[in-house]
């Protein structure tokens, strides 16, 4: 005998303490048992590609900032190196460096937001959260100290960065990656080998490689998925072809995998800017010599890099005047979250709610 | 047989909490205790140099948000006086760039960030509040002369070396107000 | 003879009437208890605050008097200023019995537990399954709250609820049939007095399994599953506030309270306890157990619901069941001077076992075709 059921309708979001932001998560339940999950975004919708049009290729910047607030250093770059192949502008070697030594701390500190908050969702009470901010908050002063503010950066310009660091800048950051692998251990020690986490995470919320191929994700969700592929190594833009790192890739491409990914990528960023520092060019211009309302030739480029989140993408189309005539931008999440209901069907809402943040989601980028 | 999973995970990750627990908290006390902003801080304001400025205009074609308002008349051939100059800091984004732009600087971003208002209106700065003086220092973005006064930026980085989570405070005398007030 | 006692027999030799010398004592008892468990229950929640906040690194409230000590009170106060809402489709009559049905079986259990030798409200004989028996009373009223508030977060949490306690009820009844078999009482009193040594070093698998299945009777991590406040908002009390909302608050600590202290009769000899007070000692092992809840509460991550089954289940029930059957072996055949025997063998015991149970242990499971 079957007893007929009705589903259960369950509207996560936007208002819930876990959707990081204003995602709305629109799931169907059997039970605890999710049937079927559809995200519904859109609701911090600011028109950042429609401004874009109404301004210069400079006032853009710090419209950047506000794509992917965890990792905005990393948006300003890719929309800088844009408009820089658009326009074939040469960044000089010191600014060059400098880009990827900020890139990576901002890489850093947008991985210890996302595993903080990702076992914040497991339910580990704000604890691996505060420590992971401690780091954090670091990388956040160092950035202060370079340009004055500690989220909405607008440091980079196109040709280069704004200024030159400050002197205390470079031992500040040399201290910091010599003591932060052995905070990364204490990350590692606090919750890494913890059983419920395991049982919480391995085997949940399964992405497979083809799925995560054909749907286009990218970044540590597609690297979990077993899937070699890191903009740096794959297509080295900047200068990254001269640093030695790893590239870390799962087996399973479950949350645990997800985890386990940012953990080491953190640990290859840190390498990476030990060689940064090592390789600096101690003087010149950090900044190629660009006017301040420039023209960049009719055309158009795209230019991806590896944000923290995927491939980040930003493709300028030029008509010759000071502004853009047409600014696309491709953010990772929102490719990446349409894998949401492969990974979630068949599992429970605790699932859900920790595969979402194995995401790892900034609403900003996907609602632009 | 190989035995894992039967708690050493859990038993490790309660030694370091434990272990935190001996550890200074790293809170800093905000009202009373305020930590020095960075040299290059854009603050919530904007400090305008009027001795300098010759009304070109290039910060307001500069400003991204279009917010920056700016009036003169020509007074002598090669002369403008500025009858006008107001920043709304309720919309500015504190980006920088005007500063930046400045060719005489004549415009600094400003050292201080508590500036909550009850009215949408006390948000706007005109001539007189843009204006530099003792309460409305400028901020070293962009204009390093103005670096050697300012003190150096507190950071949690340096607080092992130092024996423990030593923060470094603002004395207590200048509790009451922020570095920049 | 309890304290209330000699008061009854001392009214009597007043020559009060019968009605006078039966109910002031038994009025005064439950007025101290009312105030002596809410007066630690407010402690409680700043040391749970105070010390969250040390093992984060932070400081925790330190603005209400020394050591932010009134913040409670402070916390009271405004809960207590705040509207009350009431759900346009709620079930308002439960809706509004459901915070009282919470609060008053924790206040009911303080009447069974020794402070001290004589200060205890009754010295029930069947004080350990009255104890079972009213603190389950807890979780129907908090199904009571999840249902009337009608919000599919709270029903979600109510149904949780429900499995949770016929999950962990089993395992933890189990475990304190040993301590009964051992100290061959079932009155609290006489389960204190048994214990020459702790019934934790004699028993110290059943001391787990009444610990964990208790934090799971709780709600407390990692069993927190009903007010998993990153899956489902604030799980049953999500639609309540003001008044309701501080006994559903007050009630989450006070049944804290009750486990810590019922863990400390059963396996840590109560108030017994060399040099200080008997009172103080028992107050000092409650905060220690305390302690140690809030501690895994700093640091561990949550179940899922169904690994909350199946731990209770596949490894708890079976465990307490084969610690049942050693425990009553031993008491037949060890003599009562070779007790350190019996501490060896049980200590291997939970060791092997906890070895062989973690073999079960896997990961993955869990997915449902749909």
């Amino acid at each position: 005998m079957s007893v007929k059921t009705e589903p259960f309708y369950l509207n996560i979001g936007p208002q819930h303490p876990s959707t990081h932001g204003v995602l709305r998560l629109r799931v169907t339940l059997d039970g605890e048992v999710i049937v079927d999950v559809e995200p519904v975004i859109g609701y911090l919708h600011r028109g950042i590609e429609k401004l874009a049009e109404g301004r210069t290729y400079a006032q853009n910047i710090p419209f950047t900032d506000r794509l992917d607030y965890l990792a905005a250093m990393t948006n300003n770059v890719a929309y800088c190196m844009a408009v820089e192949k658009l326009a074939g502008i040469k960044v000089p070697e010191r600014g060059e460096y400098l880009r990827v030594i900020f890139s990576e701390l901002m890489r850093i500190a947008s991985h210890l937001m996302a595993v903080g908050f990702f076992l914040n969702d497991i339910g580990a009470m704000m604890t691996p959260v505060l420590y992971m901010w401690r780091e954090r908050e670091k990388i956040l002063d160092m950035f202060e100290m370079a340009c004055g503010q500690r989220m909405m950066y607008n440091y980079m310009r196109i040709g280069g960065m704004s200024q030159d660091v400050p002197e205390e800048f470079l031992p500040a950051v040399k201290k910091f990656i010599a003591e932060m692998p052995r905070y990364i251990d204490e990350y590692d020690q606090l919750l890494a080998q913890n059983e419920i986490l395991l049982a919480r995470s391995k085997g949940v919320g399964i992405l497979p490689r083809e799925t995560a191929v054909s749907i286009g994700a990218s970044g540590p969700v597609l690297r979990a998925s077993g899937v070699k592929w890191d903009l740096r190594k794959m297509d080295p833009y900047s200068i990254y072809d001269r640093f030695d790192f790893e590239v870390p890739t799962g087996q399973t491409g479950d949350c645990y995998d997800r985890y386990w990914v940012r953990m080491q990528e953190m640990r290859q960023s840190v390498r990476i800017v030990e060689q940064a520092l090592k390789q600096l060019p101690g003087k010149g211009s950090v900044c190629a010599d660009v006017p301040q309302f420039f023209r960049a030739p009719k055309g158009e480029a795209y230019v991806c890099i590896e944000a923290p989140k995927g491939n980040l993408g930003f493709y300028v189309v030029s008509d010759g005047s000071i502004a853009p005539y047409r600014l696309h931008i491709y953010p990772p999440t929102l490719i990446n979250i349409t894998a949401m209901k492969d990974m979630a069907v068949g599992w429970k809402i605790a699932d859900l709610i920790i595969i979402f943040g194995s995401i790892d989601v900034v609403l900003g980028e996907i609602d632009r | 047989m190989k035995f894992e999973h039967y708690g050493l995970g859990i038993a490790k990750g309660m030694a370091l909490t434990f272990e935190h627990l001996f550890r200074k908290p790293i809170t800093v006390q905000y009202p009373e205790e305020k930590l020095h902003t960075s040299k290059r801080i854009r603050g919530n304001e904007l400090v305008w140099f009027p001795d300098k400025c010759t009304g070109c205009g290039t910060c307001t074609k500069a400003c991204p948000q279009g917010n920056i308002l700016l009036v003169t008349h020509r007074s002598e051939p090669n002369r403008f006086i500025v009858d006008k100059f107001e920043c709304d800091t309720g919309r500015c984004i504190f980006c920088g760039l005007c500063v930046e732009s400045c060719p005489y600087n004549a415009l600094a971003m400003g050292l201080k960030y508590e500036c909550a208002k009850y009215r949408r209106g006390d948000f706007i700065l005109n001539k007189e509040k843009l204006t530099a003086s003792e309460n409305h220092r400028p901020s070293a973005y962009f204009r390093p002369q103005f670096d050697a006064d300012l003190p150096a930026q507190s950071l949690l980085l340096y607080d092992r070396e130092e024996g423990g989570q030593k923060l470094k405070f603002l004395p207590l005398s200048t509790r009451k107000r922020g570095p920049g007030a | 003879m309890t304290l209330l006692d000699e008061f009854q027999l001392f009214l009597k030799t007043l020559g009060w009437p019968d009605w006078a010398y039966y109910s002031v004592p038994a009025l005064t008892g439950i007025v101290i208890i009312v105030a002596a468990v809410l007066t630690i229950v407010i402690v409680f929640i700043w040391w749970e605050r105070r010390l969250l906040g040390r093992f984060q690194i932070r400081l925790g409230p330190n603005r209400c008097g020394p050591e932010g000590i009134f913040q409670p009170i402070a916390t009271a106060v405004k809960i207590l200023l705040k509207e009350d809402i009431v759900p346009a489709k709620a079930d308002k009559v439960v809706h509004f019995i459901a915070p009282i049905a919470v609060f008053v079986p924790v206040l009911m259990v303080f009447a069974v537990i020794p402070f001290d030798k004589a200060a205890i409200l009754v010295d029930l004989n069947v004080g350990a399954i009255y104890i079972i028996a009213i603190s389950s009373l807890s979780m129907l009223a908090i199904f009571m709250a999840a249902w009337a508030s009608c919000n599919k977060y709270s029903l979600i949490a109510g149904l949780r609820a429900i499995a949770q306690m016929v999950s962990y009820e089993l395992p933890v009844v189990m475990s304190l049939v040993g301590v009964a078999m051992m100290a061959s009482s079932l009155s609290m009193v006489k389960i204190v007095e048994a214990q020459t040594l702790p019934f934790i070093l004699l028993q110290p698998l059943g001391c787990l399994i009444f610990f964990l299945g208790s934090l799971a009777e709780m709600n407390r991590c990692p069993f927190d599953l009903l007010e998993a406040d990153s899956e489902i908002v604030a799980g049953y009390h999500t639609e309540y506030s003001g008044m309701k909302f501080a006994l559903f608050y007050l009630g989450e600590y006070g049944v804290a309270f009750v486990y810590a202290a019922v863990i400390t009769t059963l396996f840590l000899s109560g108030w017994q306890g060399p040099f200080l007070p008997p009172v103080l000692w028992f107050l000092i092992k409650v905060f220690l157990v305390f302690t140690l809840i809030l501690w895994m509460r700093a640091t561990l991550p949550r179940l899922r619901v169904d690994q909350l089954m199946t731990f209770a289940w596949k490894f708890m029930l079976p465990m307490s069941l084969i610690n049942l059957i050693v425990v009553a072996i031993e008491i037949l055949l060890v003599p009562a001077s070779l007790q350190w025997v019996m501490i060896v063998i049980n200590f291997g015991l939970a060791a092997v076992l906890i070895l062989l149970f973690s073999r079960m242990f896997t990961f993955g499971g869990g997915r449902v075709e749909v």
